[in-house]
């Protein structure tokens, strides 16, 4: 166990905790601000790989391509959202349906079930080779890093338009929304869009980080993103109060996500395993909540409506 | 302003449970009515309230405000038209949003969502004004959470969103049941300034007899589904309680039981 195995990892475990950052995001905007949880990320993030990768096969430019694979995850969004809202079905089996289809949809576009890119061939925006020993505007951190900062404020504007505020107040409570005139349905879908959209783009940037679009790269990422969530509000969340600095604080999470991962795998612990225990630290996070409610809450008696009319 | 004709809807039709809670329900409501609903348990009170406000579709009939036929027209669409408060303070506001962000959303009914922003600094100074006049202290607390209110202060709150754009009728749906005498009271002389300010087009739902009474200028009485009284004008002003027990008697032919009823 050499400390400095674990050190020179840390530039790219830094780079993939920012990459993921950005699906978190993605991931939180449906989760907490909707009310959502959507399942459809663990094959729009493969989407968005692949068409990435193609694009950039075809000639495309690395932006045009990016820009193409955030499109297709909204696409993705809009199914996904198109089975709930006109269809009925109920969210959790709306993502499922959408993920299991792109598992064609995704195969279809690479033509097979992995496909490698040559960073030397294409002119990327971000890999694991870039991560050290460049100057400092290749070098991804860096990249991903003004990405992120660009991305959170363009939700902090977005979620505080009459649209934005439209998509908060339908997650918080839709029948409220409804009331004063908002089109539930067309937030919900609007939301699922963004969302996948981002984890669209998110795939792509892993795609290039990591040489390769795989048809089973997006599996878990659902996980993946609650974990960064979850850390990133338990965390940062006393500090962080302010919506930008809520989703910076999600990034974060991510990365400290991966940091934990990395260490773990550092300490010898079979990587076959780590999906296991990805999973049980969400569990565990999700549980405290609720925990906490049924076992340390103490029982406090209720003021009377004196002087609170 | 509103005119209800043979509407009918039945829940869970073709089962055991089947209950017709609208039953060929006529209703004529004009320009500036305030008018009070009581009935018992399962009359269609809330039933008739949320045909009017779209949160589902009718089985037969059709539902004009303004002589604009909207039975057809989505929940949210026709929520251009109207200002709902309902029983329930946690239903009317968005909780993790505050409370100058509540007071926009309601703002912006009826009007097409766009990018613009979604709160503006002349919006505040009204909004800071029109709280100030609920006398409640909300006016220097805009951007708190509007899920650490009171039930009281959320139903005052849902009452000014209701009308800060002034709709063609007011849907209060037992608006004061969840409140304690005292917040439920200033509620109601809430209710009444701002209907009386504005000439509101009323509908007010109560488990009250005698707030049925006291407020607005006409008094229905609904039970399973049909309207079997109706009161206005210089009679509704004579109205007792022991009036209303006794017609209740009349029409139904049966005693009017709830204790909530008579003491509430």
């Amino acid at each position: 166990m050499n400390v400095l195995n674990l050190l020179i990892a840390m530039p790219g475990v830094l780079t993939q905790g920012l990459i993921w950052g950005i699906a978190a995001i993605g991931i939180y905007i449906t989760y907490r601000i909707l009310d959502f949880a959507d399942l459809t990320v663990d094959g729009s993030l493969c989407t968005g790989g692949a068409v990435c990768i193609m694009m950039l096969f075809s000639g495309y430019n690395v932006v045009i391509s990016m820009l193409a694979a955030t499109f297709a995850g909204m696409l993705t969004g809009l199914a996904t959202g198109i089975f709930h809202t006109f269809m009925g079905i109920p969210p959790i089996l709306s993502g499922i349906l959408t993920q299991l289809a792109l598992y064609s949809v995704n195969l279809e576009i690479m033509g097979k079930a992995n496909q490698v890119i040559n960073v030397d061939k294409y002119n990327l925006l971000v890999s694991l080779r870039y991560t050290k020993g460049v100057s400092i505007y290749k070098n991804s951190i860096f990249v991903m890093a003004v990405a992120i900062i660009l991305l959170v404020v363009i939700l902090y504007w977005f979620f505080g338009t009459e649209l934005g505020c439209a998509l908060r107040a339908t997650g918080c409570n839709d029948g409220m929304a409804r009331a004063q005139g908002i089109n539930t349905n067309f937030s919900k879908v609007l939301g699922l869009m963004i969302s996948n959209g981002l984890v669209g783009l998110s795939g792509a940037l892993l795609s290039q980080y990591q040489g390769f679009a795989d048809i089973n790269m997006a599996r878990g990422a659902i996980v993946i993103g609650l974990a960064a969530v979850i850390i990133g509000e338990a965390v940062f969340g006393r500090w962080f109060h302010n919506f930008g600095l809520k989703l910076i604080g999600i990034a974060c999470g991510s990365v400290l996500y991966f940091i934990v991962l990395q260490t773990v795998t550092w300490m010898g612990v079979d990587p076959n395993w780590l999906k296991f225990f990805s999973a049980m630290i969400v569990a565990i996070f999700l549980a405290i909540p609720y925990w906490k409610d049924k076992y340390f809450t103490k029982p406090t008696i209720k003021e009377g409506g004196k002087n609170h009319a | 302003m509103l005119e209800l004709r043979n509407v009918t809807k039945v829940f869970n039709p073709g089962t055991v449970n089947e209950k017709i809670a609208l039953d060929n329900f006529s209703m004529t409501l004009e320009d500036g009515e305030f008018v009070t609903v009581i009935g018992g348990n399962g009359a269609g009170k809330s039933t008739m309230m949320n045909a009017i406000a779209g949160v589902w579709p009718v089985d037969a009939g059709q539902i004009l405000i303004d002589g604009e036929d909207v039975t057809k027209l989505s929940e949210h669409k026709r929520a251009k038209y109207l200002g709902r408060v309902f029983q329930d303070p946690m239903m009317g506001t968005a909780a993790t949003m505050g409370i100058e962000e509540n007071l926009a959303l309601a703002k912006r009914r009826g009007y097409g969502r766009t990018l613009r922003a979604g709160i503006t600094k002349k919006e505040r100074e009204d909004y800071r004004q029109r709280l100030a006049i609920l006398g409640l202290g909300l006016e220097d607390r805009l951007t708190t959470k509007v899920g650490l209110l009171s039930g009281g202060q959320r139903q005052a709150l849902t009452l000014l969103m209701a009308t800060l754009q002034k709709p063609k009728l007011l849907l209060l749906d037992e608006h004061t049941a969840a409140l304690d005498p005292k917040t439920a009271a200033k509620v109601l002389e809430i209710t009444e300034y701002i209907v009386n300010k504005d000439h509101l087009t009323t509908l007010m739902i109560t488990h009250n007899m005698k707030d049925a009474i006291v407020h607005g200028n006409r008094l229905i009485m609904l039970m399973d589904g049909r309207i079997i009284l109706d009161i206005r004008g210089e009679e509704k002003k004579k109205l007792t309680v022991e009036d209303l027990l006794h017609k209740f008697g009349e029409a139904s032919g049966e005693e009017f039981t709830s204790d909530k009823a008579i003491l509430g």
